[in-house]
């Protein structure tokens, strides 16, 4: 396979940016999104090889990301506070400059391990790591909630009533009826939090984002939707039954149970964190998954991505309002 | 009448040969998404068989529920309103029948292997 257009620069980058590296290898695309490409490659030199990542605008260009997704040097910066508060993280290593004509982003250290969810939840080499990344997910959270948000200054704050509104308008706009939505707002906008501190959140803790090997979490990935909002987002999130993948009645990822979540946040120094909160945002995180399929379904009818898969996952909307039901009626009518 | 193959036979036999020939000639994203591809003909072909009941089933039970006529569509429309403008109690539990029934229905459907309608606590039991 021919060499990326932009891996000449890549290369020059790299080796004024990091001692010791002289050449890069196996330069390949993991994944791509609209608003980042993700590569994997090499870094070599006398002494060795430097398994790398690079994280950057597709094509090298900024564009407009998403209204809720922060510039890709924000998310340098704040995955580097995040490893001084011992959050497991892949460590940054350089932010692009504009002379180095690669676009926005940075390159990281590659961590090995696994993010598919099947298999971490499956497979026998987990089977030890599993028991454990409840607590060990809470105490990451503390951490992270616990960063010092003044250190970056261009976070969007949304507190949980400008997202309840913010996604209610987005469901507006479908004009689509969903009478289980409806029951789920009017649930949400009862019980909304009067939220005292809000922190530095994540913004899609979940399987995906998680490297996980047989020794429990090993890094945070994709930290593009962080924000300052009510910390209980985030452990929230996690327990939406769409991120348990299949494993139903281990409310946390698949893998554990909110006690455990709770007691981990606890001990790391998370404050007030109570399993009622977690269920606000269990519900919360559930709708907003279900209007996100309805957005990307928006992608398909509105002709900006005409794949099947585009088109097909507006109806996986649906799986979200049978876990609202669930959560909402958790005892059958008589 | 149309003639022979039923919409659903068709369907089927789409889906069969994206599975059975389609799927093993192909690589990467593109075997994805024919594997997208045959589970979205999955699901025309379970709304072929069970969307008319499903929503005759949930026409009638909109009737009901709100005591007027209309579209399936008004109904939706009108139940949407009336829960966003507290015309129905949350806690009604024939609200919550309806929508327990009618999402399981969407669900078979769209989504039968999905853990949350697997594990519902308001399927039949058999």
């Amino acid at each position: 396979m021919s060499q990326p257009d932009f891996a000449p620069a890549l290369e020059r980058a790299i080796t004024r940016a990091m001692a010791g590296i002289t050449a890069i290898t196996d330069l390949k695309r993991l994944s791509g999104g609209a608003s980042q490409e993700t590569w994997s490659f090499d870094g070599t030199g006398a002494n060795g090889s430097t398994p790398l990542i690079l994280r950057r605008a597709p094509y090298g260009k900024p564009v407009q990301r998403s209204a809720t997704a922060v510039p890709l040097a924000t998310e340098a910066k704040v995955i580097r506070l995040a490893e001084k508060a011992g959050v497991p993280v892949p460590p940054v290593l350089y932010v692009l400059q504009d002379t180095d004509d690669l676009g926005p982003g940075y390159i990281m250290g590659r961590v090995e391990g696994e993010t598919i969810a099947r298999k971490i939840l499956r497979d026998a080499e987990f089977a030890d790591a599993r028991p454990k990344l409840a607590r060990q997910c809470g105490r990451i959270l503390a951490k992270i909630h616990g960063l010092d948000k003044t250190q970056v200054s261009d976070l969007t704050v949304v507190p949980p009533r400008a997202q309840f509104d913010q996604y209610r308008t987005i469901y507006d706009t479908y004009d689509y009826p969903h009478p289980v939505f409806e029951v789920a707002f009017k649930w949400l906008e009862q019980r909304l939090p009067e939220t005292s501190e809000l922190t530095l959140v994540h913004g899609d803790f979940r399987h995906g984002n998680l490297m996980i090997g047989p020794d429990g979490v090993r890094a945070v990935l994709d930290w593009e939707l962080t924000h300052i909002g009510d910390p209980a987002e985030d452990l929230g999130w996690i327990c939406v039954n769409s991120w348990r993948f299949g494993e139903t009645h281990k409310v946390v990822g698949g893998f554990g149970d909110v006690v455990d979540l709770l007691a981990g946040y606890a001990e790391a120094g998370g404050r007030n964190m109570t399993a009622e909160r977690v269920k606000f945002w269990e519900m919360f995180g559930t709708l907003k998954w279900g209007i996100m399929c309805m957005t990307m379904y928006q992608a398909f009818a509105g002709g900006t991505d005409r794949s099947v898969e585009r088109a097909a996952i507006g109806r996986r909307s649906s799986e979200t309002e049978i876990d609202l039901v669930n959560l909402l009626f958790p005892k059958v009518q008589p | 009448m149309m003639d022979q193959p039923s919409s659903l036979e068709l369907v089927t036999a789409v889906r069969e040969f994206i599975e059975k020939h389609a799927m093993p000639e192909l690589q990467g994203r593109t075997a994805f998404h024919a594997r997208v591809a045959a589970n979205a003909l999955a699901v025309v072909a379970r709304e072929l068989e069970q969307g008319p009941k499903a929503n005759a089933e949930e026409y009638a039970h909109l009737k009901a529920l709100l005591g007027q006529d209309g579209t399936l569509d008004e109904l939706n429309r009108e139940l949407c309103h009336r829960i966003r403008t507290n015309g129905v109690a949350l806690d009604d539990p024939a609200l919550a029948n309806h929508l327990a029934r009618t999402t399981l229905a969407k669900v078979a459907i769209d989504q039968p292997n999905y853990s949350g309608f697997q594990h519902s606590p308001h399927r039949p039991t058999k």
